[in-house]
């Protein structure tokens, strides 16, 4: 952990304050012309993603937040207990469906992600951007409907649910975008 | 994109910013101003409390702003010089700021901060005239226009209204500095000029206080569209105070850990013979962002930090 000050301030910095790891989302520099300068924060949770703004002096000091990435893979879900083994030393660790969050869309065996440790408990899960998912469940396009763009819903192997063009059948392999959920490709097995 | 195209995809605001500087230039000239040249390097700059010189090649600093060597002017009897300079102040960057930026600075003899800003409202309107701006523009939303009647507000005034409260002669300085960014400023110069005068004598830097009210000082600052453009008063020209003064902002600056500075004695003696007087300073990166719709400092100059 560093000691920071204003002047290392800056949109992207990690920081601890009052124990929590938060990431600044918006910075702006103020200062009148013959007065003190101003560091107008805002700052997000990087656990909860709560968010709230705060103005800094150029007096005041901070602590760089202890975060740490680490690729980790997938091993397997029980319940609501996930389970990932660090690929670096194989120390496998638990995650709850909590703490994993919206990321058990994309989450299929061996799958590697990067996880982020705050004094060395995990907090998120940043996913590769693209995942390659199977269709485990889509009813056929209705015949006739031959507008363009047209889609259906279509289940996952991880239960999740997205939107698929007509000709996307069951069994069929897609590569998707985790950052939106969006369908991007067939890929061929 | 490659270097080459982000420099020439800034030539309509590089145009600008050479057409507002022969705009300043005539107008000064046709007022009968000189335009003077002072050292870059100085070896004792103003001593402010919040304004930090960068070092040069010790003992020297770069200048945070020409004004102490243009007074040695006007107390020789240069009546009206202007000056259009680079000035350095550390750490300062952001969207409004850039630690090195131009800025133009006037000064006239036997004249007092009202001349001032009769000067600035001239000034401006010649730019916007210029620039076929005269009947208004959008600046990221906000409409501007320079005719019409502007906002003059003091500094007690705009605090009680936009803040709730009134500055005393000694106010907190970290509540005020506080209330004016981010209560006061947003309010000041829509859709014209704004002109916030009378500022708390415990924040009078090298200004004169009034006669008729020795807790203000002869000081204001010109505001456009939120944005402080300009700095100007009636100068202090009593020796005494000003070394007292400069003591004070030397003291504060040791107890905050900075690099100290000598007595700028050269710019003190000069004092004694320099006449009743008037001056200030204008940024002009921010009235070509004004003038130019740029939201952010690094459009209007070619090579920002990180550029450079």
């Amino acid at each position: 952990m560093a000691t920071l000050t204003t002047s290392d301030l800056r949109k992207g910095l990690k920081l601890e304050i009052d124990g929590e790891p938060y990431i600044i989302t918006d910075f702006e520099f103020s200062k009148p012309g013959k007065g003190q300068a101003l560091y107008r924060c805002r700052l997000k949770n990087m656990i909860t993603g709560s968010q709230f703004d705060r103005t800094y002096r150029s007096v005041d000091k901070f602590e760089s937040a202890d975060l740490e990435e680490q690729d980790m893979q997938f091993l397997y879900s029980q319940g609501d207990s996930f389970h990932f083994m660090n690929t670096a030393n194989y120390e496998q660790i638990e995650m709850t469906r909590d703490q994993v969050g919206d990321a058990t869309n994309y989450l299929t065996e061996n799958l590697v992600v990067s996880m982020l440790f705050f004094q060395g408990r995990p907090i998120g899960i940043n996913l590769p951007n693209f995942v390659v998912l199977k269709v485990v469940k889509s009813d056929p396009g209705i015949k006739g409907d031959t507008a363009a763009g047209a889609t259906k819903p279509a289940t996952m192997e991880t239960g999740f649910v997205i939107q698929v063009p007509l000709f996307i059948e069951e069994g069929e392999v897609l590569r998707i975008d985790t950052r939106s959920g969006a369908y991007v490709e067939r890929v061929k097995a | 994109m490659s270097a080459e195209e982000i420099l020439a995809g800034k030539r309509a605001h590089l145009e600008l910013r050479c057409r507002i500087l022969q705009t300043i230039r005539r107008y000064f000239i046709e007022d009968g101003f000189m335009e003077v040249q002072t050292p870059l390097r100085t070896p004792a700059p103003a001593p402010e409390p919040y304004i930090e010189a960068i070092p040069a090649d010790a003992p020297y600093f770069l200048i945070t702003s020409p004004e102490l060597y243009m007074k040695r002017l006007l107390a020789a009897g240069y009546e009206r010089i202007f000056q259009i300079t680079p000035v350095f102040r550390r750490g300062e960057q952001g969207r409004f700021h850039h630690s090195e930026f131009t800025m133009l600075e006037w000064y006239r003899l036997y004249a007092d901060y009202r001349t001032l800003q009769e000067d600035c409202r001239n000034l401006l309107l010649t730019v916007c005239h210029e620039e076929g701006k005269a009947s208004g523009w959008d600046y990221q939303g906000h409409w501007l226009q320079v005719e019409g009647e502007w906002q003059h507000y003091t500094v007690r005034e705009a605090f009680r209204r936009f803040a709730g409260w009134e500055p005393s002669s000694h106010v907190d300085q970290y509540r005020f500095d506080g209330d004016l960014v981010e209560k006061v400023e947003p309010h000041l110069g829509f859709p014209t000029p704004c002109i916030l005068s009378d500022y708390p004598s415990s924040q009078a830097a090298l200004a004169r206080l009034r006669h008729d009210d020795p807790s203000v000082a002869e000081r204001f600052e010109l505001y456009w569209a939120g944005l402080e453009l300009a700095n100007g008063f009636s100068e202090l020209t009593d020796a005494a105070e000003q070394r007292s003064r400069f003591r004070e902002a030397l003291q504060m600056r040791r107890q905050q850990g900075y690099v100290p500075y000598p007595l700028p004695e050269r710019f003190l003696a000069s004092l004694e013979d320099l006449q009743p007087c008037a001056g200030i300073a204008l940024g002009v990166d921010r009235l070509i962002m004004l003038l130019g719709n740029a939201g952010h400092i690094d459009e209007i100059v070619p090579f920002p930090p990180g550029f450079d």
